[in-house]
Protein backbone atom coordinates (compact mmCIF):
# COMPACT_ATOMS: atom_id res chain seq x y z
CA UNK A 1 0.00 0.00 0.00
CA UNK A 2 1.10 3.79 -0.86
CA UNK A 3 2.07 6.16 2.08
CA UNK A 4 -1.12 9.05 1.92
CA UNK A 5 1.67 11.79 1.08
CA UNK A 6 1.20 13.90 -2.06
CA UNK A 7 1.39 17.34 -3.13
CA UNK A 8 -1.57 17.73 -6.06
CA UNK A 9 -1.46 21.29 -7.82
CA UNK A 10 -4.39 23.10 -9.53
CA UNK A 11 -4.50 25.77 -12.02
CA UNK A 12 -7.46 28.13 -13.35
CA UNK A 13 -8.22 25.17 -16.17
CA UNK A 14 -8.65 22.58 -13.46
CA UNK A 15 -10.95 24.70 -11.63
CA UNK A 16 -13.08 24.75 -14.92
CA UNK A 17 -13.04 21.17 -15.66
CA UNK A 18 -14.15 20.91 -11.99
CA UNK A 19 -16.88 23.08 -12.27
CA UNK A 20 -17.85 21.47 -15.24
CA UNK A 21 -17.69 17.95 -13.82
CA UNK A 22 -19.14 18.75 -10.58
CA UNK A 23 -22.04 21.00 -11.48
CA UNK A 24 -20.90 24.08 -9.64
CA UNK A 25 -20.64 27.11 -11.66
CA UNK A 26 -20.21 29.37 -8.67
CA UNK A 27 -18.28 32.07 -10.25
CA UNK A 28 -16.41 32.89 -7.39
CA UNK A 29 -14.12 29.74 -8.59
CA UNK A 30 -13.74 30.92 -12.05
CA UNK A 31 -13.71 34.46 -11.88
CA UNK A 32 -11.64 37.02 -10.30
CA UNK A 33 -13.94 40.23 -10.18
CA UNK A 34 -16.98 37.96 -8.99
CA UNK A 35 -14.43 36.81 -5.97
CA UNK A 36 -13.02 40.17 -4.97
CA UNK A 37 -16.38 41.62 -5.43
CA UNK A 38 -17.44 39.13 -2.04
CA UNK A 39 -14.40 40.18 -0.53
CA UNK A 40 -11.85 37.01 -1.56
CA UNK A 41 -8.15 37.58 -2.65
CA UNK A 42 -8.59 36.25 -5.70
CA UNK A 43 -10.64 33.33 -7.42
CA UNK A 44 -10.66 30.50 -4.68
CA UNK A 45 -10.29 26.50 -5.58
CA UNK A 46 -14.13 24.90 -4.55
CA UNK A 47 -13.47 23.64 -0.88
CA UNK A 48 -14.86 20.19 -2.90
CA UNK A 49 -12.23 19.92 -5.35
CA UNK A 50 -9.36 20.33 -2.82
CA UNK A 51 -11.56 17.90 -0.86
CA UNK A 52 -10.99 15.58 -4.08
CA UNK A 53 -8.17 15.23 -4.66
CA UNK A 54 -6.92 15.14 -1.64
CA UNK A 55 -9.08 12.00 -0.90
CA UNK A 56 -7.18 10.38 -4.08
CA UNK A 57 -4.20 9.49 -1.69
CA UNK A 58 -6.99 7.13 0.06
CA UNK A 59 -8.16 5.86 -2.83
CA UNK A 60 -4.74 4.55 -3.79
CA UNK A 61 -4.09 3.50 -0.01
CA UNK A 62 -6.55 0.97 -0.68
CA UNK A 63 -5.26 -0.06 -3.45
CA UNK A 64 -7.27 1.70 -6.12
CA UNK A 65 -10.88 0.75 -5.26
CA UNK A 66 -12.96 3.37 -4.56
CA UNK A 67 -15.51 1.00 -3.18
CA UNK A 68 -13.28 0.45 -0.36
CA UNK A 69 -13.91 3.97 1.00
CA UNK A 70 -16.68 3.36 3.46
CA UNK A 71 -17.09 7.10 4.41
CA UNK A 72 -15.04 10.46 4.17
CA UNK A 73 -15.96 13.97 5.32
CA UNK A 74 -14.03 17.21 6.31
CA UNK A 75 -14.01 20.54 7.78
CA UNK A 76 -13.00 23.36 5.14
CA UNK A 77 -11.18 25.34 7.63
CA UNK A 78 -8.73 27.99 4.70
CA UNK A 79 -8.95 28.76 1.64
CA UNK A 80 -6.85 27.97 -1.68
CA UNK A 81 -6.21 31.23 -3.70
CA UNK A 82 -5.52 30.15 -7.24
CA UNK A 83 -4.02 33.44 -9.23
CA UNK A 84 -4.08 33.71 -13.20
CA UNK A 85 -1.50 32.26 -14.72
CA UNK A 86 0.01 30.26 -11.56
CA UNK A 87 -0.29 26.58 -10.57
CA UNK A 88 -0.94 26.55 -6.71
CA UNK A 89 0.75 23.28 -4.94
CA UNK A 90 -1.86 21.98 -1.88
CA UNK A 91 0.29 19.35 0.14
CA UNK A 92 -1.60 16.36 1.46
CA UNK A 93 -0.42 13.77 4.62
CA UNK A 94 -1.83 11.64 6.46
CA UNK A 95 -2.43 8.63 8.76
CA UNK A 96 -3.77 5.80 10.59
CA UNK A 97 -5.90 7.40 12.99
CA UNK A 98 -7.26 3.94 14.53
CA UNK A 99 -7.92 0.27 13.29
CA UNK A 100 -10.18 -1.72 14.11
CA UNK A 101 -9.35 -5.23 13.37
CA UNK A 102 -13.17 -6.95 13.70
CA UNK A 103 -14.34 -5.22 11.22
CA UNK A 104 -11.50 -4.90 8.85
CA UNK A 105 -11.58 -1.12 8.77
CA UNK A 106 -9.60 2.00 9.18
CA UNK A 107 -9.70 5.60 9.82
CA UNK A 108 -7.68 7.44 8.02
CA UNK A 109 -6.99 10.91 9.02
CA UNK A 110 -5.62 13.76 6.31
CA UNK A 111 -4.28 17.25 6.75
CA UNK A 112 -4.35 19.34 3.59
CA UNK A 113 -2.14 22.50 3.32
CA UNK A 114 -1.49 25.29 0.87
CA UNK A 115 1.10 28.37 1.77
CA UNK A 116 1.65 27.37 5.34
CA UNK A 117 -2.33 27.36 5.64
CA UNK A 118 -4.61 24.70 6.62
CA UNK A 119 -7.16 24.53 4.79
CA UNK A 120 -8.86 20.49 5.37
CA UNK A 121 -9.11 20.05 8.98
CA UNK A 122 -10.13 16.96 10.49
CA UNK A 123 -10.74 15.68 7.03
CA UNK A 124 -11.17 11.39 8.13
CA UNK A 125 -12.03 8.48 5.76
CA UNK A 126 -13.32 5.24 7.00
CA UNK A 127 -11.84 2.08 4.78
CA UNK A 128 -12.21 -1.22 4.63
CA UNK A 129 -8.53 -2.89 3.61
CA UNK A 130 -7.64 -5.33 0.69
CA UNK A 131 -8.57 -9.22 2.31
CA UNK A 132 -10.86 -7.94 4.72
CA UNK A 133 -14.18 -9.45 4.49
CA UNK A 134 -17.65 -7.52 4.42
CA UNK B 1 -31.30 39.16 5.50
CA UNK B 2 -31.25 36.26 8.32
CA UNK B 3 -32.10 32.52 7.35
CA UNK B 4 -35.61 31.14 8.05
CA UNK B 5 -35.37 29.00 11.10
CA UNK B 6 -38.52 27.88 9.69
CA UNK B 7 -37.03 25.63 7.08
CA UNK B 8 -35.41 23.43 9.99
CA UNK B 9 -36.46 19.78 9.70
CA UNK B 10 -38.55 20.05 6.26
CA UNK B 11 -38.10 17.07 4.19
CA UNK B 12 -38.20 17.62 0.37
CA UNK B 13 -39.78 15.00 -2.37
CA UNK B 14 -37.53 13.59 -4.22
CA UNK B 15 -35.28 14.96 -6.48
CA UNK B 16 -34.36 12.99 -9.79
CA UNK B 17 -33.54 10.10 -11.51
CA UNK B 18 -29.72 11.17 -12.13
CA UNK B 19 -28.43 8.86 -14.31
CA UNK B 20 -25.07 7.87 -13.71
CA UNK B 21 -22.86 7.66 -16.51
CA UNK B 22 -19.18 6.48 -17.71
CA UNK B 23 -18.49 9.87 -19.32
CA UNK B 24 -19.77 11.95 -16.18
CA UNK B 25 -17.28 9.72 -13.78
CA UNK B 26 -14.46 9.94 -15.86
CA UNK B 27 -14.70 13.95 -15.67
CA UNK B 28 -15.26 14.34 -12.27
CA UNK B 29 -11.88 12.01 -11.99
CA UNK B 30 -10.07 13.63 -14.26
CA UNK B 31 -10.94 16.58 -12.65
CA UNK B 32 -9.64 15.81 -9.17
CA UNK B 33 -6.77 14.10 -10.27
CA UNK B 34 -7.63 10.25 -9.42
CA UNK B 35 -6.06 8.45 -12.00
CA UNK B 36 -6.82 5.02 -11.07
CA UNK B 37 -8.43 2.67 -13.74
CA UNK B 38 -11.30 1.78 -11.53
CA UNK B 39 -12.78 5.48 -12.70
CA UNK B 40 -12.34 4.66 -16.12
CA UNK B 41 -11.97 0.85 -17.30
CA UNK B 42 -15.58 -1.50 -16.70
CA UNK B 43 -13.31 -4.52 -16.98
CA UNK B 44 -10.88 -3.32 -14.16
CA UNK B 45 -14.08 -2.13 -12.21
CA UNK B 46 -15.62 -5.61 -12.43
CA UNK B 47 -12.44 -7.56 -11.06
CA UNK B 48 -12.88 -5.44 -8.01
CA UNK B 49 -16.02 -6.57 -8.20
CA UNK B 50 -18.23 -3.57 -9.37
CA UNK B 51 -21.08 -3.92 -11.82
CA UNK B 52 -19.27 -0.80 -13.90
CA UNK B 53 -17.14 1.94 -13.65
CA UNK B 54 -16.31 3.30 -9.89
CA UNK B 55 -17.18 7.14 -8.87
CA UNK B 56 -14.46 8.90 -7.05
CA UNK B 57 -15.18 9.25 -3.05
CA UNK B 58 -16.52 12.67 -3.58
CA UNK B 59 -18.66 12.21 -6.91
CA UNK B 60 -22.32 12.08 -5.30
CA UNK B 61 -21.58 15.77 -4.68
CA UNK B 62 -22.70 16.58 -8.09
CA UNK B 63 -25.85 15.26 -7.29
CA UNK B 64 -26.20 16.29 -3.85
CA UNK B 65 -25.91 20.15 -4.93
CA UNK B 66 -28.50 19.59 -7.81
CA UNK B 67 -30.97 18.30 -4.76
CA UNK B 68 -29.44 21.08 -2.22
CA UNK B 69 -30.41 24.00 -4.93
CA UNK B 70 -33.86 23.38 -3.85
CA UNK B 71 -33.36 24.87 -0.72
CA UNK B 72 -30.63 27.48 -1.81
CA UNK B 73 -32.50 28.82 -4.47
CA UNK B 74 -35.47 28.98 -2.44
CA UNK B 75 -35.82 33.03 -1.75
CA UNK B 76 -38.36 32.05 1.37
CA UNK B 77 -35.21 30.63 3.04
CA UNK B 78 -32.86 33.42 2.89
CA UNK B 79 -29.56 31.90 2.26
CA UNK B 80 -27.70 34.93 0.16
CA UNK B 81 -25.34 32.28 -1.33
CA UNK B 82 -23.24 35.18 -2.20
CA UNK B 83 -22.32 35.28 1.32
CA UNK B 84 -21.94 31.25 2.00
CA UNK B 85 -18.74 29.43 3.24
CA UNK B 86 -18.33 25.83 2.94
CA UNK B 87 -18.27 24.59 6.38
CA UNK B 88 -17.89 21.19 5.95
CA UNK B 89 -18.74 17.89 3.67
CA UNK B 90 -19.01 14.18 4.53
CA UNK B 91 -19.97 11.07 2.70
CA UNK B 92 -21.32 7.88 3.94
CA UNK B 93 -21.55 5.29 0.79
CA UNK B 94 -24.07 2.39 1.81
CA UNK B 95 -22.26 1.27 -1.65
CA UNK B 96 -20.36 2.85 -4.03
CA UNK B 97 -22.23 4.40 -7.04
CA UNK B 98 -21.24 2.53 -10.40
CA UNK B 99 -21.75 4.01 -13.77
CA UNK B 100 -25.83 2.31 -15.10
CA UNK B 101 -26.88 3.90 -11.64
CA UNK B 102 -30.48 5.77 -11.85
CA UNK B 103 -30.57 7.62 -8.17
CA UNK B 104 -32.93 9.49 -6.81
CA UNK B 105 -32.15 12.37 -3.91
CA UNK B 106 -34.21 13.20 -0.92
CA UNK B 107 -33.24 16.65 0.69
CA UNK B 108 -33.41 17.08 4.59
CA UNK B 109 -32.70 20.23 6.38
CA UNK B 110 -31.57 18.95 9.54
CA UNK B 111 -30.35 22.29 11.05
CA UNK B 112 -31.41 26.17 10.35
CA UNK B 113 -30.57 28.80 12.51
CA UNK B 114 -28.89 32.09 13.03
CA UNK B 115 -26.41 31.99 15.39
CA UNK B 116 -23.23 34.72 16.41
CA UNK B 117 -24.70 37.03 13.53
CA UNK B 118 -24.09 34.24 11.03
CA UNK B 119 -26.58 31.96 9.53
CA UNK B 120 -25.81 28.04 9.99
CA UNK B 121 -27.71 25.46 7.39
CA UNK B 122 -26.96 21.86 7.73
CA UNK B 123 -28.60 19.76 4.81
CA UNK B 124 -28.80 15.86 4.43
CA UNK B 125 -29.57 14.46 0.59
CA UNK B 126 -30.41 10.55 0.59
CA UNK B 127 -29.39 9.06 -2.39
CA UNK B 128 -31.32 5.98 -3.44
CA UNK B 129 -31.17 3.44 -6.26
CA UNK B 130 -33.68 2.56 -8.97
CA UNK B 131 -34.77 -0.30 -6.30
CA UNK B 132 -35.10 2.11 -3.43
CA UNK B 133 -32.23 1.09 -1.57
CA UNK B 134 -29.61 3.31 0.34
CA UNK B 135 -26.79 4.18 -1.92
CA UNK B 136 -24.86 7.43 -0.52
CA UNK B 137 -25.50 9.80 2.42
CA UNK B 138 -24.45 13.54 1.92
CA UNK B 139 -24.67 15.73 4.82
CA UNK B 140 -23.40 19.26 3.80
CA UNK B 141 -22.91 22.22 5.98
CA UNK B 142 -22.81 26.11 4.93
CA UNK B 143 -22.67 29.30 6.96
CA UNK B 144 -23.84 32.35 6.05
CA UNK B 145 -21.89 35.48 7.08
CA UNK B 146 -23.54 38.08 8.60
CA UNK B 147 -23.58 41.34 7.13
CA UNK B 148 -21.37 43.24 9.88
Amino acid sequence: MSDLTRTVTVDRARLVAYAEASGDQNPIHQDADVAREVGLPDVIAHGMWTMGAALEAVTDYVGGDPGRILSCQTRFTGMVVVPEGETVEVQVTGVVKKVDEAAGTQTLELTATCQGEKVLGRCQAVVRLPGATA
Amino acid sequence: MPVNPDYAGREYPPAGPFEVTREQLTAFADAVGATGAAHRDPEVARAMGHADVVAPPTFAVRLAQQCEAQLVQDPDAGIDFSRVVHGQEGFVHHRPIVAGDSLTGTLHVDTMREAGGHGMVATRVELTDADGAAVTTVTSTIVVRGEG
